[in-house]
């Protein structure tokens, strides 16, 4: 939330829902007398879309929910990745499926967001560690979706959002987010509101409200926003769309590294079980075993090269997550040649730093 | 000599561009109608912006020389509230078909409630025209379509009624054919609220066919089902965007951290693990906060971790606090140095905690409790002995005060300043003494 507010965010409606709803109930508290609108919809479909007009508008815009939420957000995901919109959507997972047991922790919705919208384009997903990195992160969030106008997702859990920790000011690093790139308000003959080619390029927003008229569609269109099924344009459209992430990962890949010469393990997790690697490092060290750890803080695109990298010379990755083994898929993906052992939890309880040991020694 | 120039309105706001609509659809001439009251507006292109739905009405925007948005079928309601709440200065008409009330009626509905200052313009046909001519929620019952090959059975949605009864400014029902229709789209627009326009019309391609439908039978219908047209509903509800606003100005920033600082150096050696166990109502939380930040206090790393119902206010209220002299990365407690238990509610969920513990760890529990066997050294209180009486919502700070006394958690001088700041202070530094006071049982 914190995050946010230091991003401009001035746009926020939610739908309540534990885990997410603090997020809610703090924005609609604060953004009002800071200029900006906090609204609670009337379910998760109008909250996203609310987030979505506003944008076109001209707000910084974010929402926030959980596994259900993201469900009934689907479509609009789509929306705005066709529409080209900038917009960061928080998911505080909790165990699923559906209800699930509400409200314990997990990490089951990595690959979801991945997925969660027909036609598999990519999107931009970020999992903060730490409450100070839910900070940091939201902040970059903020600024990969201006970069890219497109919607970008914070990946947070129940064990980050409602567990009480005291916390490092000075853990709390400022990113800073760019602002909007926009085609002159002022300007009364603007370009055509969106371009194909060359694939992968972002050109400023046309916002609402300016001395020019802006369309907007859903829809697949020419580039200046009317409906077309030609294939000569439909083409190219989504081969933007694909480039626009995968041209560009280098400059979204974050991840930390805490590598020791001659391990012969790899450890990598992400989220709240990062944390408990991080313990299980230092039990491990602490009887003289040598040992690697990559926590992965951006999970879409997978940071590929950092991942072949650091598994590079080791004989074994060992990978612990709250979900039946979701981003071991993306290692297998990756990496080759080397043994891949999966410690997964769907229980509601955490994994522990001595679960993460017991499989190293 | 020169002439002042005189700036004309905009003689259109028309594209160049034909309807794509089958010949004698009904959804032409209500768009034409749409025109000739933004020209009446005196509106500009780029005030302007239509939002239209999915279905043939949804192609609406892209004959409009405007701004538009096209997004998703019965959500263009949601994108207008967003463009107006951002921008309020601009005129927002939705354009959606009857389909759009029924997949997106709670967003109709919240459009009404909040009394948004959009315009929503239903052009009405009685069924889906684009997927084929299905019913819709305004599908008059017996008529046939499609999906009613026998006549429908669903009561057809009064639209005016639904908004007009929950709050929108101004609801008006006509047909395609009205003389008076500019004219009330100028008016509906003109209002500073929601304006609900139920605009009934023809779809030649499917309803006309399947009914042998026709423009006498649209006023027939209306008769039948004992709808009037006109403007119908009138309310003087401030406008949304315009309450949000001046409820906003004077409003201070709410965002208050308070941070604690570290005032003296604990000599803790490694982490430890403390649970509070009681019920719903018993100030578990608030007792296992207050050791929480004396920990932070005392130059420790302290995290809480609350578990209970989700009714709230019954059941049980478990908090673990861990502590510690390093950050603490893992949230988890496998096993606990010292369990505090208050209830029955709290025996229920101390099983694996006290199963897990170990001899040197302890258990303090008020007296009347029967609880599982543990190897940790259990202490049972007499609360009921105490000469200041402890009420029940109170027992577990009391008991969480005897066991910061005891053991060397946190010190108990930190406990005690933390616990009587703010308003319950003194009444809780009462507390706090006659836990430190209680007898075993
Ligand atoms: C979520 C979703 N479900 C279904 C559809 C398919 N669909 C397209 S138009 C339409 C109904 C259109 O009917 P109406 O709103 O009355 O507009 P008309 O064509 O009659 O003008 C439907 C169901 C869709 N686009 N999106
Ligand atoms: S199908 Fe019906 S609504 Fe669609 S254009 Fe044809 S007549 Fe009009
Ligand atoms: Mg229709």
């Amino acid at each position: 939330m914190r995050g946010a507010l230091a991003s401009g965010c001035d746009f926020f409606a939610g739908y309540p829902i534990t885990p997410a709803s603090p997020i809610l109930m703090m924005m609609l508290r604060d953004l009002p007398a800071r200029g900006g609108i906090g609204m609670q919809g009337e379910d998760e479909i109008a909250s996203i879309g609310m987030c979505i007009g506003a944008a076109m508008s001209g707000a910084r815009a974010m929402t926030a929910t959980s596994a259900p939420g993201i469900s009934l957000y689907s479509e609009n995901i789509g929306l705005a990745i066709m529409g080209e919109l900038p917009l960061v959507v928080v998911d505080v997972q909790r165990l699923g499926p559906s209800t699930g047991a509400a409200t314990t922790t997990a990490q089951g919705d990595i690959q979801f967001v991945r997925w969660g919208t027909g036609g598999g384009f990519p999107i931009i997903a970020l999992c903060p560690s730490t409450i100070a990195e839910c900070y940091t992160l939201t902040m970059k969030a903020f600024d990969l979706a201006e970069r890219f106008r497109c919607p970008v997702f914070l990946m947070a859990d129940k064990e980050l959002a409602l567990t009480m920790k005291s916390v490092n000011p000075s853990d709390y690093v400022d990113v800073e987010v760019r602002d909007r790139e926009v085609v002159d308000p002022t300007e009364l003959d603007p370009p055509l509101e969106y371009r194909y080619e060359p694939a992968g390029d972002v050109v400023p927003m046309q916002l609402y409200g300016g001395k020019h008229p802006v369309r907007f569609t859903g829809s697949a269109h020419t580039e200046d926003a009317f409906i077309t099924k030609k294939p000569d344009i439909i083409g190219p459209l989504n081969e933007h769309l694909i480039r626009k992430i995968t041209d560009h990962v280098d400059e979204i890949s974050m991840v930390k590294t805490d590598f020791e010469d001659g391990a012969r393990t790899l450890l990598v997790s992400y989220g709240v079980t990062a944390g408990s690697m991080r313990e299980a490092v230092t039990l491990v060290r602490a009887n003289g075993t040598r040992v690697s750890a990559l926590t992965v803080q951006s999970l879409w695109p997978v940071p590929e090269s950092e991942i072949v990298a650091a598994a590079a010379g080791v004989d074994r990755v060992v990978i612990a997550e709250l979900n039946p083994g979701l981003y071991k898929r993306e290692l297998e993906r990756v990496i080759h040649d080397v043994e891949i052992v999966g410690i997964s939890r769907i229980d509601g309880v955490l994994i522990s730093p001595e679960q993460i040991v017991e499989v190293i020694v | 000599m020169s002439t002042p120039i005189e700036l004309l309105p905009n003689p259109t706001l028309r594209t160049e561009d034909d309807y794509p609509f089958c010949p004698g659809c009904g959804h032409g001439p209500v768009l034409d109608a749409l025109n000739s009251a933004l020209v009446r507006l005196e509106l500009e292109p780029h005030e302007v912006v239509i939002v239209s739905d999915i279905g043939c009405s949804g192609l609406s925007d892209q004959f409009f020389t405007t701004s538009a948005f096209h997004g998703l079928h019965g959500r263009s309601i949601t994108y207008a509230t967003g463009i107006k709440l951002a921008r309020p200065d601009l005129e927002v008409v939705v354009i959606m078909g009857d389909g759009g009330t029924g997949i997106g009626g709670a967003h109709l509905l919240s459009a009404a409630r909040r009394n948004i200052g959009i315009t929503v313009l239903v052009l009405n046909n009685f069924n889906f025209g684009m997927t084929g001519g299905q019913h819709s929620t305004t599908t008059p019952e017996g008529f046939i379509t499609p999906t009613t090959p026998s006549g429908n059975l669903e009561h057809p949605l009064d639209i005016c009624a639904t908004v007009g009864v929950n709050g929108a400014a101004y609801a008006y029902r006509g047909t395609s054919f009205d003389d008076d229709l500019v004219d009330r789209i100028v008016e509906g627009i003109e209002v500073d609220g929601l304006s609900m326009m139920d605009v009934w019309d023809l779809c030649t391609a499917y309803f006309v066919r399947n009914n042998k439908f026709s423009r006498r039978q649209i006023d027939q219908t209306m008769e039948v089902l004992g709808l009037e047209s006109g403007v119908l509903y009138r309310s003087d509800k401030p406008e949304f965007t315009t309450a949000y606003r001046r409820l906003a100005e004077g409003q201070h920033e709410g965002l208050r951290v308070k941070s604690v600082v570290a005032t003296t150096g604990s000599t803790l050696e490694k982490r430890r693990h403390f649970v509070v166990a009681g019920s719903a109502g018993g100030r578990v939380r608030s007792a296992a906060r207050l050791v929480a930040l004396a920990a932070m206090r005392s130059g420790l790393w302290a995290a809480q971790r609350d578990d209970y119902p989700i009714t709230v206010k019954s059941g049980h209220s478990v908090s673990e606090v861990i502590i510690s002299p390093e950050e603490i990365h893992y949230n988890g407690i496998d096993k606990p140095d010292v369990v505090v238990i208050v209830s029955d509610d709290g025996v229920g969920k101390a099983g694996p905690y006290l199963e897990a513990m170990e001899v040197t760890d302890t258990v303090y529990v008020v007296a009347g409790l029967v609880l599982p066997a543990t190897a940790a050294k259990v202490i049972v209180l007499d609360a009921a002995a105490s000469e200041t009486r402890i009420p029940k919502a109170s027992l577990a700070l009391a008991l969480v005060s005897h066991a910061v006394d005891r053991s060397e958690i946190v010190p108990f001088d930190l406990f005690e300043a933390t616990a009587g700041e703010g308003g319950f202070g003194e009444k809780n530094l009462e507390l706090l003494a006659a836990g430190v006071a209680l007898t075993e049982a």
